[in-house]
């Protein structure tokens, strides 16, 4: 019964929120899921599977159409469930939250949108060089399209920002900051209040990419000031292919449509279209209304359980896991940030990172291996990848014990 | 021993092991003690890129029969590589190209061979079976 002291914390029942997670419950290869890939994907609590499934079940029809009864359920369900987001984040009015499929769907938004209108030959954008794919490869396009220059923030080896590098690159040609607010590899916390303010000094727009942030940490987008944020409602209990991008709305009037379509024009004629005022104008076409109304769902249901309460509780496990993980023979860790969260990046001896993910999922065990979708970032460090392990509220010490337990008997194997 | 009847072979081993350490103990081993490939032929030419571990395959046509040599990065990986080799080298080109590659799922590490794992194996076995096919092309030239 000594593990059961370890999952209950001061105001987080874990062993209460464990049953809210039905997945959770089942075994893999005869052995209970132990599940550390959330920061691929988390679970979803029960509430969010009901409220995607209830959609389905009792009002499913379009949004913003039709003046029948379903269609006014749906809609209300709809904008009600941007309201939560938009509470989450403590954004100034619902409209600056934007329904995306996505964090790559809301970075590629701004970042095309921004390429039409303000990137020229000789301007330059800034991104790091812990950053995932899916905010370097539409800034690279949207640079190719103009003639405008690539900057990457440069990292020291402990795996944090080189800010001292950061402040030298803001001059006149830059003329938006795009980083990663936690690492997705790493599971560094990045300084972005210091980002935004040392690039608004100089009136520069600055997009967070919160897709590992916005699970862990408490967010507002006004307190902290920042232009754009995106994430992706898949990694906050909520379902796949719904995401959010919030943005000022001065920011968003200024840049152009996206994608052309139903919802998104005011008029149309074949001489002329009038665009739609935001959200809308982002939001070409039949949206994922079930998933918008379960993301919704999600976030209702971290309120509840309260955020504060969370990040007290993965800061806990956070220490533990490391204390532990520590005492492992030949591991190390890639990216050592004093300030971290989320994620874990380890290598044990010159054991393959696929050869210890295989035996860790014999064992029930579920984490990530491989470059994670930051190649750069492994070039850096030369390694072709690593193993990760990413927790979330729901997990306990007693699986930090397993993983280790786990990572010690397949390095006995492999070795 | 014909392809088939080596793959009888491999999946009867198999069977008489009970744990999945067993098993994956006798993988790691065959990766662990097979020197698989010369140096010379770890070439980028002869680089199957998967996407969580790198496959080297080698490829020569001896006295009308198909040999192959290769290795891998990561070890479970090479173990597997060993037993496709096992398998499939030695034989003409016309019975590789024909060949249905059925152990590995009957030992149960299908998941090696599933597009999602992408560690390079399902990849080796569809260069083999490439190879196979343009030698027996060649052959039906000559």
């Amino acid at each position: 019964m000594e593990h059961i002291a370890n999952i209950v914390t001061d105001g987080l029942d874990v062993k209460q929120i464990r049953k809210d997670f039905p997945i959770l419950q089942q075994q893999v290869h005869g052995k209970p899921l132990v599940y550390f890939d959330n920061g691929a994907t988390t679970q979803k609590p029960q509430v969010v599977i009901d409220t995607e499934a209830r959609y389905y079940e009792e009002y499913n029809s379009n949004v913003h159409r039709g003046v029948h009864h379903l269609s006014q359920v749906a809609t209300n369900a709809y904008e009600k469930a941007r309201i939560t987001i938009a509470g989450y984040i403590n954004a100034a009015d619902p409209h600056e939250v934007i329904f995306t499929a996505g964090t790559t769907a809301s970075i590629n938004l701004v970042a095309n949108t921004m390429s039409r209108r303000f990137l020229k030959p000789g301007d330059s954008v800034i991104i790091s060089a812990m950053e995932h794919h899916s905010n370097i490869v539409p800034w690279q396009i949207a640079c190719e399209e103009t003639g405008a220059i690539l900057k990457v923030i440069p990292i020291n080896d402990r795996g944090e920002l080189r800010m001292d590098a950061y402040e030298a690159m803001l001059d006149d040609s830059v003329k938006i900051v795009a980083v990663t607010y936690v690492s997705n590899t790493m599971g560094t916390i990045n300084p972005v209040q210091d980002i935004i303010t040392l690039a608004h000094a100089r009136n520069i727009p600055v997009l967070l990419d919160a897709a590992q942030a916005i699970q862990h940490i408490s967010i507002d987008v006004q307190a902290l000031d920042v232009d754009f944020l995106a994430f992706s409602g898949h990694k906050i209990y909520g379902p796949t292919g719904t995401g959010v991008l919030y943005g000022k709305k001065e920011w968003l009037n200024k840049l152009p449509p996206y994608q052309g379509g139903g919802d998104m024009i005011k008029t149309v004629t074949f001489e002329k279209t009038i665009y739609n005022e935001l959200p809308y104008k982002f939001e070409a076409g039949t949206p994922n209304i079930a998933g918008g109304i379960a993301l919704g769902a999600a976030i209702q249901y971290l309120q509840q359980t309260g955020i504060s309460k969370i990040q007290q509780w993965e800061e806990e496990l956070m220490e533990y896991a490391m204390q532990e993980l520590r005492q492992i023979d030949g591991i190390r860790f890639i990216g050592d940030a004093a300030e971290r969260s989320g994620a874990i990046s380890f290598l044990v001896h010159n054991i393959h990172p696929f050869d210890m993910g295989e035996l860790l999922d014999q064992q029930g065990i579920a984490v990530r291996t491989g470059h994670h979708c930051t190649e750069p970032l492994m070039d850096i460090f030369k390694i072709p990848g690593t193993v990760r392990a990413s927790l979330s509220f729901y997990n306990t010490k007693e699986e930090i014990d397993k993983l280790v337990a786990g990572i010690k008997r397949a390095s006995a194997m492999l070795l | 021993m014909t392809i088939q009847e080596i793959q009888e072979e491999i999946i009867s081993d198999f069977s008489v092991m009970g744990s999945w350490e067993d098993k994956y103990e006798y993988i790691i081993q065959l990766g662990k003690e097979l020197p698989l490939i010369s140096e010379e032929f770890k070439t980028p030419d002869n680089l199957i890129k998967g996407c969580q571990s790198r496959v080297w395959l080698h490829t020569e046509l001896k006295d009308g029969k198909l040999f192959f040599t290769g290795d891998s990065d990561a070890v479970i990986t090479k173990g597997l590589v060993s037993l496709m080799i096992y398998v499939l080298s030695g034989h003409t080109p016309q019975e590789i190209a024909a060949a249905e590659i059925y152990f590995i799922d009957a030992i149960g590490l299908s998941s090696h061979l599933s597009p999602t794992r992408s560690n390079g194996l399902l990849s080796m076995l569809k260069q083999m079976k490439l190879y196979a096919i343009a030698y027996q092309a060649k052959i039906n030239q000559q």
